[in-house]
């Protein structure tokens, strides 16, 4: 369980997130909405531990994710809105994963496969000279292969293609129960089929919230 | 522990395939390649001769070149990471901010570090086959004089990438140290014992606070002990200290500034926003 308390994010004199307070739960599927400079970023990058906020506390699980973000990012998934330039290997960058996270190499293999990727050809290519759809496989197989029971996905699908996409969600529908799942989108539409709830935001306040 | 040895790992993998290692390596070794095409090592300056005049020649190169290299490569390695996202990323994983900040010290130190030193040992070896004497204790001195220059730069560049979120800052703010410690100080220095006749003692002790000038007469100690090439200020160096003491503190000092600066990027690093 994710809680927001009156948590609020300035930078200079921009108030980026403002006195925003929810509760997200186990099993919550979100669709966090809002138009560009709405607080949607902010909001994901305190919840990962990224930002000290101004004011109010995030709490996951009745933990600082600050303080005690070694426990906390162990439950965490997070694929970005754009992949990296990364200048490590496939194989490094699988290295480096497994290692600090303890993920099993063969299930980022695996979900790599169902995402149609074939990572061996590619092991030691550097991560930043895949294509922009190959990038965002393996960064969806990682998230998917570290078994997390949080997953942040900032328009995930931005760079694939409509079987991939295809593919992205029926692994969700596959690996989403009992998870809290947060997907950061412009588009209702694309995972509309997957989400029980939609949070929209502006001007760094949340402005509705919907079960659905 | 583990984490902290897979980041250097990882850094130095990076850091090898990149083309300002590559261009970084080339310029060590060429100059040594340089030196010996030059026919250095046969000629004969102020007594200088061999190997000996080559090292010294090779300390002359480095004091200007070294610290900018480190300072320029290294600068970006937290703040070029913030810049293209790549921290945000790296970081979404259960690794702790400290093995993470240390372990790319780590890593950068040693690519950093090793070509200088390789070259200086391949010039060593080829000497050795042309039948020159090799002057041990100067090597493993000067080696040491290196390390801590290296140390010191090293810590200043890591301070820099962390405080700034720019790498273009980054890079400005690293230029900017370097031509400071090059050139700005010494004028600044001779402009105040021109204008004000300021405590000598002053001005020498400001002087020596600069690693780089450290670096430059400690250096220049190993081959002429009585410093007689930089003037009157020999006098109050030796008197202060002796050859063997000032050389250790020249060793000691920069390394020092080293760790103080690193640590200081990482209380910044750490207690401020990452990305």
């Amino acid at each position: 369980m994710i809680v927001l308390n009156r948590l609020s994010k300035i930078f200079g004199k921009t108030r980026s997130l403002d006195d925003v307070s929810i509760t997200l739960h186990r099993g919550d599927a979100i669709a966090l909405m809002g138009a560009n400079g709405a607080g949607k970023t902010t909001l994901v990058r305190l919840i990962l531990g990224y930002y000290h906020p101004s004011s109010g506390t995030v709490r996951i699980e009745g933990r600082d994710p600050i303080k005690e973000r070694m426990n906390i990012l162990d439950q965490v998934s997070f694929v970005p809105q754009l992949p990296p330039p990364i200048k490590l290997s496939l194989k490094e960058l699988m290295t480096y994963i497994c290692k600090s996270s303890g993920v099993d190499e063969a299930r980022i293999v695996h979900y790599a496969n169902e995402m149609k990727l074939d990572i061996a050809p590619n092991l030691h290519k550097s991560f930043f000279k895949l294509s922009g759809g190959m990038k965002q496989k393996l960064l969806i197989a990682i998230s998917l292969a570290k078994e997390s029971r949080i997953m942040i996905y900032d328009e995930p699908t931005a760079n694939l293609d409509p079987k991939a996409r295809d593919d992205f969600y029926r692994l969700l529908r596959e690996n989403e129960q009992d998870k809290l799942a947060l997907f950061v989108t412009h588009r209702i539409e694309e995972v509309a089929s997957l989400v029980n709830r939609k949070i929209y935001m502006d001007l760094g306040k949340v402005v509705s919230d919907e079960i659905c | 522990m583990n984490h902290l040895l897979l980041i250097a790992y990882l850094d130095l993998k990076e850091s090898i395939r990149a083309n300002w290692f590559i261009i970084y390596s080339l310029v060590f070794g060429g100059l040594i390649a340089l030196f010996f095409i030059a026919g250095i090592t046969e000629s004969q300056v102020m007594g200088f001769s061999g190997l000996s005049r080559l090292l010294l020649m090779y300390i002359q190169v480095t004091i200007v070149i070294l610290p900018i290299f480190i300072l320029i490569t290294t600068v970006r390695s937290i703040s070029g990471d913030r810049d293209s996202h790549i921290l945000e990323y790296m970081l979404s994983f259960p690794i702790s901010l400290q093995q993470y900040y240390w372990g790319k010290v780590f890593g950068r130190f040693i690519t950093v570090f090793l070509p200088v030193f390789m070259a200086m040992i391949v010039a060593v070896v080829y000497g050795i086959f042309q039948g020159a004497e090799v002057p041990w204790g100067v090597l493993f001195l000067y080696t040491g004089l290196l390390f801590s220059m290296s140390s010191a730069f090293l810590g200043i560049a890591f301070f820099i990438s962390s405080l700034v979120k720019s790498s273009e800052m980054a890079l400005g703010i690293a230029f900017f140290v370097w031509i400071v410690l090059l050139a700005f100080i010494d004028i600044a220095l001779i402009g105040l014992m021109l204008q004000n006749r300021m405590s000598e003692g002053l001005i020498i002790a400001i002087a020596l606070l600069n690693p780089m000038e450290v670096f430059r007469v400690a250096a220049i100690s190993l081959f002429d002990p009585e410093l007689t090439v930089i003037g009157p200020v020999a006098f109050y160096i030796l008197d202060l200290f002796s050859q063997g003491i000032f050389v250790l503190l020249s060793i000691l000092y920069p390394i020092i500034i080293g760790i103080v600066f690193a640590w200081a990027g990482y209380r910044i690093f750490s207690r401020n926003d990452l990305v």
